[in-house]
């Protein structure tokens, strides 16, 4: 008897729990239903852009403003590029230039949009013990290197920072595969920007950092500026709808509407203003539609 | 130390004042893993039921099967899971990835085997005078299998409570499948993972107990039920 209630409980909860995910999977009804579930709007964004809050303090908005549920995933932009590639994700939003071009061109995303940058920089102890502080980045990395005792926590997840970090041990003249096996001091951490600063603290090593993420987190990690400047530097975000001719599941048209709400001018000057009260400086410079050249 | 102290008190907080966010993720890790185990169950009582009462080739390869599936790696799972219903995939029109629906496939995968194997146990444990005795006083082969059953309800249940402790704790799969998505996908252990990630220890902590105070009252519950039965 006993056994008996049991069961009809959790048949009892398995059938309304299918009935309530299935009400929660996200397809959209043709009016069949009293109340149609509200479309969800997948958003796969790179980790700095979470990290910072900016995607938490954005996304109430455009659910109030187009009536959708928006789904942000912390991802880094590699894995973010393959989502949109598999139209996993209706948009995304990320930072590397060439592999957004390569994205768009191979049909995958409308446009590449910019819509806001910062500056990278390499961050590290106080105290400096590589005694890089104010050199280039790639004077600095080399140093590094030669040296082989100070840390370096790379992001090691094929990332939008990550993607910048091989490029100055390029333009340093490394070959990458070298720089990966040349020794404990090199890190690859393999996790999102914010845990990655977390991780270089606790080292007291070196890292290469965008700016806002590093505001947002300075409270939690005791780094420092060490070299930041440097036309290599330039960090550009940019959002890319996805292209429903290529991935029919795409949202196309609530897509386009995220590209235009990230690009409209009150969400601009949001942007721009994001985190200024509390960390003294723009974590995002606005640039709608037009990067800055390097 | 002191962080788990604070974690302690903190998950004290999130308790008392009955936190929206904490709730909403503690109900979802419940309802998700007693979904699965329920589905499980259905499915695989009667599984179990047929291999162990039934003799044919590969019984013992399909038992020993069964066993290893027991360790399989909850990311293992998920991102076997994730290939099936990525849109890029012949599934992927259902549109399930990154929706509660995913997590509930993947750990009914996770915790089928559990289940199969351990009802497979049970009814080993069954004296076979039992059924000979059911068919000597003419019970049919549906009521005599029925019988057993019921004889091994408590290891059964035990069964049952093994695959929700796996369900309910499970991070790899969680995450893949579902995506974290803080409102909609977000578990107990996920939020464990980003928190801790963060920095924001003592938080992850908090929840990290509040996980522990659930399971064992959900045991205390089964248990009970289990005793009751005695």
């Amino acid at each position: 008897m006993k056994k008996g209630i049991f069961l009809l409980t959790s048949v009892i909860i398995s059938l309304s729990l299918v009935l309530g995910i299935a009400g929660c999977a996200g397809t959209t009804s043709a009016g069949d239903e009293p109340m149609p579930p509200k479309q969800r709007l997948r958003v796969a964004t790179t980790t700095s852009l979470y990290d910072t809050g900016l995607w938490g303090y954005l996304e109430p908005m455009f659910e109030e403003k187009y009536g959708v549920e928006v789904d942000v995933l912390y991802a880094g932009t590699g894995i973010a590029l393959e989502y949109g590639m598999r139209g996993d994700v209706d948009v995304i939003t990320v930072h590397s230039k060439a592999r957004e071009e390569t994205f768009v061109s191979e049909g995958y995303g409308i446009e590449r949009v910019p819509f806001a940058y910062n500056y990278f920089l390499i961050v590290g102890p106080a105290g400096d013990p590589a005694g890089i502080k104010g050199m280039t980045p790639e004077d600095a990395v080399k140093k590094l290197y030669e040296m082989g005792s100070a840390s370096f926590i790379s992001r090691g997840d094929d990332s939008g920072t990550h993607s910048k970090e091989k490029a100055i041990w390029k333009a340093a003249g490394y070959d990458y595969e070298a720089v990966r096996g040349a020794g404990e001091w090199y890190v690859e951490a393999g996790r999102g920007m914010g845990p990655t600063l977390l991780m270089t603290s606790e080292k007291q090593g070196y890292t290469l950092t965008d700016m806002g993420t590093f505001l947002s987190y300075q409270g939690e990690a005791s780094l420092v500026p060490i070299v930041d400047k440097g036309g290599i530097l330039l960090n550009v975000y940019s959002v890319i709808a996805g292209n429903p001719e290529v991935n029919p599941k795409v949202k196309g048209e609530m897509a386009g509407n995220m590209v235009s709400f990230l690009t409209s001018p009150e969400v601009q000057e949001l942007i721009g203003k994001y985190g200024v009260k509390e960390y003294g400086m723009q974590l995002f410079t606005p640039c709608a539609g037009a990067e800055p050249a390097s | 130390m002191t962080e788990v102290w604070q974690g302690f008190l903190k998950a004290l907080e999130l308790i008392i004042t009955l936190d929206p966010e904490v709730m909403e993720i503690a109900g979802r890790s419940l309802a998700l893993a007693a979904t699965s185990c329920s589905i499980a169950a259905l499915l695989c009582i009667p599984l179990g039921s047929f291999i162990h009462f039934n003799s044919f080739r590969g019984k013992r390869l399909i038992i020993n099967l069964t066993q290893t599936l027991y360790s399989v790696p909850t990311v293992a799972i998920g991102l076997f899971v994730f290939v099936f219903i990525s849109r890029a995939s012949p599934l992927g029109n259902l549109g399930l990835l990154f929706t509660p629906a995913a997590i509930v496939i993947g750990q009914v995968l996770l915790v089928s085997p559990i289940i199969t194997g351990l009802v497979i146990s049970a009814l080993s444990g069954v004296d076979r005078a039992v059924i000979e005795t059911a068919v000597s006083l003419g019970a049919n082969r549906f009521q005599a299998t029925a019988l057993v059953i019921r004889e091994a309800r408590f290891a059964i249940l035990a069964a049952l409570i093994m695959g929700f402790g796996r369900a309910i704790s499970e991070v790899g799969l969680s995450l893949m499948v579902g995506g974290n998505i803080r409102g909609f996908t977000r578990t107990i252990t996920t939020a464990i993972s980003l928190e801790t990630s963060k920095g924001e220890i003592e938080l992850a902590i908090a929840l990290g107990i509040i996980l522990i105070i659930l399971a064992l009252a959900i045991n205390i519950i089964l248990n009970r039920l289990q005793h009751r039965e005695e």
